[in-house]
């Protein structure tokens, strides 16, 4: 049998300022059979969405496709003309983009969007496009699809969005879809839903897929084979099974090695070295409640905190985990005092901390440090590392230019980057070198508490781990409190000690790491956790469906009275949760939960 | 949705009489007095006084501003100092002559200007794109008097088609109407087509680089669909404000273009008043400047705020 594609030697450069044309793809080959579904993997930078879209005969704007063949059965997409490519998508070969937010346009209707293409390609009239594309996203478990397709991106939550850019995809039901890292942007626990709905999508349809990814979990649940790409170059390839479970190349090994392990797996990776059992009280929060928008006492127009209590230990590493919109990032803004809570009180150390960092004391200040997710939005451009790192220096202590010199350097020798970096503006540093910079810049002001915002999220697997290893070690060397937020569980479940989970604005469970990972005992950590994709083929298939709802929303909604997780609350007690506030218990000394639940989740079990 | 256009309104409102203090404080530190004009430099003191205690001239300042403002909020604009007019008549004589000159200008201009830049941002970098960018760039560089001037030399002196100044004599008909406006309406769209053409093609090329374009791409719309119906609406915000904020000029900033042509509009009046120190006359003419071009920006804010689906319908 003929593939249904074959892309061969296929050649992408892209343009550098100052470099002009770079290689993006050198030389990549590959064939698709009918009804396969074939993982395009490997970090940023490699090539993997270039090629994705190079499948459907597109380059980027700044990128150019300078040689190959991309043969659709025997039509090649680069040679023909652009009217014939252009009649190709949509009808041949779609594409599913990351951010479906982004992608689809703002400023008009759903319906419309999901139409136009059968309307336009097959001539279809609209009336049987419109009901076309109901069906399609009954099939992808959206609800009310006649509701729903009437209303514009914005009214969506971002699952049913990914959902419905499906829906969008198989309008004219392509023979061959291109999936650009279609999870990444959502929450575990939207994406393993959406997961499914696409894996029986691509199934029942006989469609063939590309699956571009970073996510080796993710792919091991889709793809037939796999193709392991780094560097614009194919490094390894061959079916699912025999890449996961006997890579040969040293680079897929790595890749594997750093892939997102199961938590309970990547708790027991953390060893046993555990601090003293009961260290002293670093930084306390008690039922904090902050909100944006201007908030009074009575009706704060967005709650975001809903009374927030929270210990943190001295040398501790407390990991707080969450879906987006839980509030991880608001509580980080509250504890460094930029965002002023509208009820509760932060103390650190024992002493009662300002509400707002501008009527806090500059040592005090310093005191408590925020490392950010985007060192790019956090730096000046202009500034070259030396300045970026020697003005804390400057505001906090009374150093000599040489003793700050000296310092600075120090800083760099901790963060593991060369002293002559200090002359290097940001842009010419790797993402990974910028977040060890960013780092460098919190640890300058000798803080007690360092608030780590998602500081690994824009990195790649193998960066992150590097950045993770060497944030354990600085930790344990500086005795430092660390506050590690991040939505990632597996990479906090191997680091943190313990470990809060956050929902709507509560921190829902709290405990030590192994006992919340083991054993949780709220539904919603079990959700959670058993929502992480695993490196294991078919892991997907053998899950029971976990979340009652389709929508996935961790945000406070309006007029909360009992448990803000009910409406998806798998052992939700129908006249209760809704109604009334969850109490708060301790199953064992060191745990809280707050769940109507005497034992939940591990005695359902 | 209500709320935020009631507070749009509101604000917009609310300028008003913050700019009714700083036109009278304007006029109040205008060198010269009207008695002096009116009377010439050698006037007597005695006479002089006589006039400025009738005209209400001595009260003290803020005692005249609050008059001055409780009577045009009833809408009673006074009297010229000079002719002893009503300022109203005079400026009913005016207006609809600059309206005019304003509207025909917006009714060509405006759909010239987007369609340039609509067909500029299609082809990005091709020389109908560069020929036009260089084009518009010229006309934003070169002030309108001399480009009016430019055109009265080519068509009324040169080539005769056209009469150099718009009034000589009270046009008749629609074919003298046409050939009195031609000028003045020719001058000022070359002043305003340059900043709405070159704004439409800029706020068209990033809507075109937006992820819901490429998307639009890759499912294989046409080139044309993808402008018109995916691109142009998130490029019209930007459109809209400085579609507005040129409107509003053609009605408040044709004071040189009115002068060159002799074209009997507000911006002749308001110049004329200065002129003569008719402060009452100029203080009108500026107020009803300030609201014209408080009311075309409200317009545009509001037509931005309605054109948002986000805005429309909540979430």
């Amino acid at each position: 049998m003929s593939p249904l594609l074959r892309i061969s030697d296929l050649r992408v450069e892209g343009w550098h300022p100052g470099a002009g044309w770079m290689p993006v793809v050198k030389g990549v080959s590959l064939e698709l059979q009918r009804g396969e579904v074939v993982g395009l993997i490997g970090e940023s930078g490699a090539g993997k969405s270039t090629i994705g879209l190079a499948a459907m005969g597109y380059a980027r704007p700044g990128c150019r496709i300078v040689s190959g063949q991309v043969l659709i059965e025997s039509n090649d997409l680069l040679s023909m003309d652009a009217e014939e490519r252009r009649r190709c998508r949509a009808r041949r070969i779609a594409y599913i983009a990351q951010s479906a937010a982004a992608s689809f346009n703002a400023s008009l209707k759903l319906g419309l969007q999901l139409t136009e293409a059968p309307v336009h390609h097959l001539h279809m009239p609209v009336g049987e496009a419109r009901t076309r594309a109901e069906s399609l996203c009954r099939e992808l478990d959206l609800p009310y699809p006649e509701i729903l397709l009437d209303k514009y991106p914005h009214q969506v939550s971002g699952g049913q969005l990914q959902r419905l850019m499906a829906a969008m995809a198989m309008g004219c039901g392509p023979e061959l879809l291109v999936l650009d890292e279609p999870t990444t942007a959502i929450d575990v626990t939207t994406q393993v839903e959406v997961l499914r709905a696409f894996k029986r999508l691509i199934r029942e349809h006989h469609t063939s897929a590309v699956y571009v990814t970073h996510d080796l979990a993710v792919v091991s649940q889709l793809a037939d084979r796999i193709i392991v790409l780094r560097g614009g170059e194919v490094v390894e390839e061959g079916p699912a099974d025999a890449i996961i479970f006997r890579p040969q190349a040293a680079y897929t090994r790595q890749l594997m090695a750093a892939a997102a392990r199961a938590p309970a797996d990547a708790v027991r990776s953390r060893g046993t070295a555990k601090p003293a059992p009961r260290p002293a009280t670093q930084l306390e929060l008690i039922d904090v409640h902050a909100a944006y928008g201007r908030a009074s006492r009575r009706s704060p127009i967005n709650p975001v905190l809903r009374g927030v209590d929270l210990r943190i230990g001295r040398g501790q590493v407390v990991g707080i985990v969450g879906e987006s919109g839980c509030g991880k990032s608001t509580l980080a803004r509250t504890i460094c005092g930029l965002l002023r809570p509208y009820q509760g009180e932060l103390r650190l150390a024992g002493a009662p901390l300002a509400p707002h960092v501008a009527d806090r004391r500059r040592d005090t200040q310093r005191r408590i440090q925020l490392v950010t997710q985007m060192p790019d939005v956090a730096f000046n451009p202009k500034s070259h590392v030396g300045e970026i790192l020697g003005r804390p220096l400057q505001f906090y202590f009374d150093l000599t230019a040489k003793q700050r010199r000296e310092r600075v350097r120090e800083l760099l020798a901790m963060v593991k980057l060369p002293a002559d970096y200090v002359d290097r503006l940001p842009r010419q540093l790797s993402g990974g070198e910028k977040q060890r910079v960013n780092l460098a810049r919190a640890l300058a002001a000798s803080p007690d508490v360092l608030l780590c915002d998602e500081v690994t999220s824009a990195l790649d697997t193998i960066v992150t781990a590097a950045v993770l290893d060497l944030l354990r070690e600085l930790q344990s060397r500086l005795a430092i409190s660390l506050v590690f937020i991040s939505h990632d569980i597996s990479t906090v479940a191997s680091f943190a000690d313990r470990i809060a989970v956050m929902y709507a604005g509560r921190v829902v469970e709290e405990g030590e790491t192994e006992a919340v990972m083991g054993a949780p005992v709220h539904p919603y950590t079990e959700l959670l956790l058993k929502s992480v994709p695993r490196v294991k083929p078919g892991w997907l298939d053998g899950l029971a469906q976990l979340d009652r709802s389709t929508q996935g929303q961790a945000m406070v909604s309006a007029g909360l009275d009992g448990c803000a997780f009910t409406p998806r609350c798998r052992l939700a007690i129908a006249g209760v949760c809704e109604r009334d506030a969850p109490p708060s218990r301790s199953p064992t000394e060191d745990r809280r939960v707050e769940c109507h639940h005497q034992s939940a989740v591990g005695a359902s079990r | 949705m209500i709320r935020l256009l009631a507070q749009r309104v509101a604000t917009g409102l609310l300028t008003i009489p913050a700019i009714s203090l700083v036109v009278f404080a304007g006029t109040e530190i205008l060198p010269g007095d009207v008695v002096t004009a009116v009377l010439g430099q050698g006037a007597a003191n005695v006479d002089v006084a006589a006039i400025r205690q009738q005209l209400n001239l001595d009260r003290p300042v803020p005692e005249r501003y609050v008059t001055w403002l409780f009577s045009l909020a009833s809408g009673d604009l006074g009297k010229s100092l000079g002719s002893g007019q009503s300022i109203a008549t005079m400026i009913g004589e005016r207006l609809p002559y600059t309206l005019r000159l304003a509207g025909v200008t917006a009714l060509v201009a405006v759909p010239i200007s987007v369609v340039l830049g609509l067909l500029a941002a299609m082809r990005a970098g091709s020389w109908f794109d560069r020929l036009t960018s260089g084009a518009t760039m010229v006309f934003l560089s070169g002030p309108e008097f001399l480009v009016g001037t430019l055109l009265v030399i080519l068509f009324a002196v040169n080539l005769r088609w056209l009469p150099a100044v718009s009034f000589a004599s009270e046009p008749q008909g629609f074919v003298d109407h046409f050939r009195s406006m031609t000028l003045p309406v020719l001058t000022l769209t070359v002043a305003v087509i340059a900043p709405m053409a070159r704004m439409t093609r800029s706020a068209l090329l990033t809507a075109l680089t937006s992820p819901a374009i490429e998307m639009a791409i890759l499912k294989g719309m046409p080139r044309a669909r993808i402008v018109l119906l995916h691109a142009l609406p998130i490029a019209l915000p930007p459109i809209i404000t400085v579609i507005a904020l040129n409107l509003a000029y053609l009605v408040t900033g044709v004071v040189i273009v009115e002068v060159v042509f002799n074209y009997p509009g507000m911006a002749k009046l308001l110049v004329d008043a200065v002129g003569t120190r008719d402060i009452p006359v100029v203080q009108a003419c500026a107020m009803i400047f300030c609201f014209a071009f408080v009311a075309l920006n409200l317009t545009a804010d509001l037509l931005a705020l309605v054109a948002n689906p986000r805005r429309r319908y909540p979430r």
